[in-house]
């Protein structure tokens, strides 16, 4: 979980969860939904993002829906952490549950378009490799940042229900 | 970590809270554990999307009279797709022994308080942003995602940041022609769609108590696009006497209410008589100002619809500025009446009469181009006004369609005018031709 790296894809305050996921594309499968994912707002984001990338917003990252498809495309595309100013609590939840790291960083519009980021949730930090700059995020719960490293809400469901078959067993 | 600070008093919001969290207090910002009084899901976030998890699991939901669900989005199924999604949603209900399911009935945040599922002082979620629309009888409700949910299904329970109670005051009276849509989308714009910053909003004052069920859920609607967890409102015996009309229990009405000496962490306070009607620009609610700024704007489809703007309340404010008029040249007006319970009230009443005459096209009762399901989506570059909650780039079709947000009476007003006016130059026209218009 430490230190993944990848460029910055750098946007604006309130990146909505329309733009995430549009609603066009809610009955397809994450493949096809997470091929439109933003591009009202990019339409080169989906073709050119890649597997570590990070997406960085302003403030009020991901208000709107409940749909948390906005989430799970992100991941789907190989994004590995959403750094903003501030993000809306659905969007929030639900990226953590999806096991999607979001790191609320108050510096995050010092970050550039296509800089180089290493960005660390356990630690609450991210390093621009780039500009050399490391900026301070708000840690992760506890709790939360024990869901994120299972891999999300389910796998961490998972092991928990397994703990405790396994004490119920004689 | 610290022993929070309990206060003296509690807010609505942390009463419902500490009640669900088995405790005598809480104080915001404490991380709780809430047992679930009531989950809601409908066929979009729901079934299709909880059952692999589930089966994943291997567990079942953990009180299946506890789950209500309500197909809204994929309806009417047009396609194979969507018959597929229905098909799945109600075998699964079936399957789970869920008995609250309602089909095709409408809208879920309208369905849910008309099939008598709320009370005062419930902890609940919803698996749609919306669902603070049920704050509006002294719930805990708020939206979650459908990983939560599944989660909440397995376990009855889910956690949750105390959050501070945002206490939104309107004193005095709205004037005739203004109502909670203007009130959102004011809201909206000067304290931001961050504003709410995830708390608990509850509204309160002269001006709330005189309002509606149905304006009162418009307001708790759309404390989502305030950003707040929830929105909220004391209930009154406007609250009872509703809840009476449809057969269900009132509950502790006296119980559910916030401590007088409660400190919320934030307040402010507005003039109702001096707020006039508001639309909203592309593409966002939080980019409001009064009607008559945008008397050049001409809209091809004017649309009232969603939980948010086409419940019977607002069917009626339609009604009242259409009756005897006809929608102008160009114009489109689409109306999707919230649910079957409201359209069958709206047509009995005549109101719905009044609409299909001044030549709306009615669309099923569902989520339909709000949500950006449905066949009426919008197309490049249609300018169009709507009594919906959102109005994000490409939220209701094309990216380039140009959605402006305002209230029935707005809407309609439009319809009638070709272009958006202040709805009380058509209201006092009436007023002045006397009766039939």
């Amino acid at each position: 979980m430490t230190g993944e790296r990848g460029k910055a894809w750098v946007y604006g305050d309130d990146v909505d969860t329309d733009a995430l996921a549009p609603g066009a594309y809610m009955k397809a499968p994450i493949e096809v939904l997470a091929a439109h994912c933003l591009e009202a707002i990019d339409p080169g984001f989906a073709a050119g993002v890649t597997p570590g990338d990070v997406v960085v917003g302003g403030r009020n990252f991901g208000l709107g829906s409940s749909r948390e498809q906005a989430a799970q495309a992100l991941r789907h595309l190989g994004v590995a952490a959403v750094v903003a100013e501030s993000f809306a609590g659905l969007f929030y939840r639900n990226a953590l549950n999806l096991g999607l790291a979001v790191l609320v960083c108050p510096e995050a519009q010092t970050i550039r378009f296509g800089e180089r980021l290493r960005v660390d949730p356990a630690a609450g930090e991210i390093e621009n490799l780039t500009s050399g700059a490391r900026l301070a995020c708000e840690p992760i719960p506890g709790f939360l940042m024990a869901m994120l490293r299972d891999g999300g809400l389910v796998p961490h469901l998972e092991k928990r229900l397994q703990a405790q078959r396994k004490d119920a067993s004689p | 970590m610290v022993a929070p600070e309990h206060k003296k008093g509690l807010t609505l919001a942390e009463k419902i809270i500490a009640r669900a969290a088995g405790r005598e207090a809480v104080a915001p910002g404490e991380i709780v554990t809430c047992r679930v009084d009531l989950a809601m899901m409908h066929d979009s976030g729901g079934p299709r999307r909880v059952k692999p998890i589930l089966e994943r699991l291997g567990v079942k939901v953990w009180d299946p009279d506890k789950v209500v669900v309500i197909t809204d989005h994929f309806v009417p199924a047009t396609d194979a797709g969507s018959r597929e999604i229905l098909d799945l949603t109600r075998d699964w209900v079936a399957e789970q022994g869920i008995r609250a399911f309602h089909d095709r009935e409408g809208i879920c945040h309208v369905v849910l308080p008309q099939r008598g599922h709320l009370r005062p002082g419930m902890f609940a979620v919803g698996g749609d942003s919306h669902s603070p629309t049920g704050g509006a009888f002294g719930c805990y409700i708020f939206g979650i995602g459908a990983t939560e949910m599944a989660g909440v299904l397995v376990t009855g329970e889910i956690w949750l940041k105390v959050p501070e109670t945002i206490l939104i005051e309107w004193r005095g009276r709205l004037s005739s022609g203004v109502v909670a849509k203007d009130i959102m989308l004011f809201l909206c714009t000067r304290l931001g769609m961050d504003g709410g910053r995830y708390q608990a909003v509850e509204y309160a004052g002269e001006a709330m108590a005189a309002l509606s069920m149905q304006e009162r859920m418009t307001l708790c609607n759309m404390a989502a696009e305030l950003g707040g967890q929830t929105g909220l409102i004391a209930p009154d015996a406007t609250t009872a006497a509703w809840l009476e009309d449809i057969g269900a229990e009132p509950g502790e009405i006296e119980a559910w209410q916030g401590d007088p000496e409660a400190v919320p962490g934030e307040r402010h306070v507005f003039d109702a008589g001096a707020l006039a009607p508001q639309v909203a620009a592309p593409h966002s609610p939080a980019q409001a100002a009064p009607a008559a700024d945008f008397a050049a704007v001409r809209p091809q489809v004017a649309y009232i619809g969603a939980c948010t703007g086409a419940k019977l309340d607002d069917l009626r404010m339609a009604a009242e500025v259409l009756r005897g008029r006809k929608v102008a040249a160009g114009v489109e007006l689409l109306v999707a009446p919230a649910s079957l319970r409201d359209q069958e009230a709206a047509a009995a009443e005549g109101s719905l009469g009044v609409l299909v005459e001044a030549g709306a096209r009615l669309l099923p009762n569902a989520c339909g181009i709000c949500a950006g399901y449905g066949e009426a989506r919008l197309g490049e570059g249609v300018v169009c006004i709507s009594s919906t909650a959102r109005n994000f780039k490409g939220r209701m079709g094309a990216a380039s369609s140009q959605v402006y947000l305002g209230s029935p009476y707005s809407v309609a007003a439009a319809a009638v005018a070709g272009r958006i006016l202040d709805p009380r130059e058509i209201l006092a026209e009436r007023g002045a031709e006397g009766k039939g218009g």
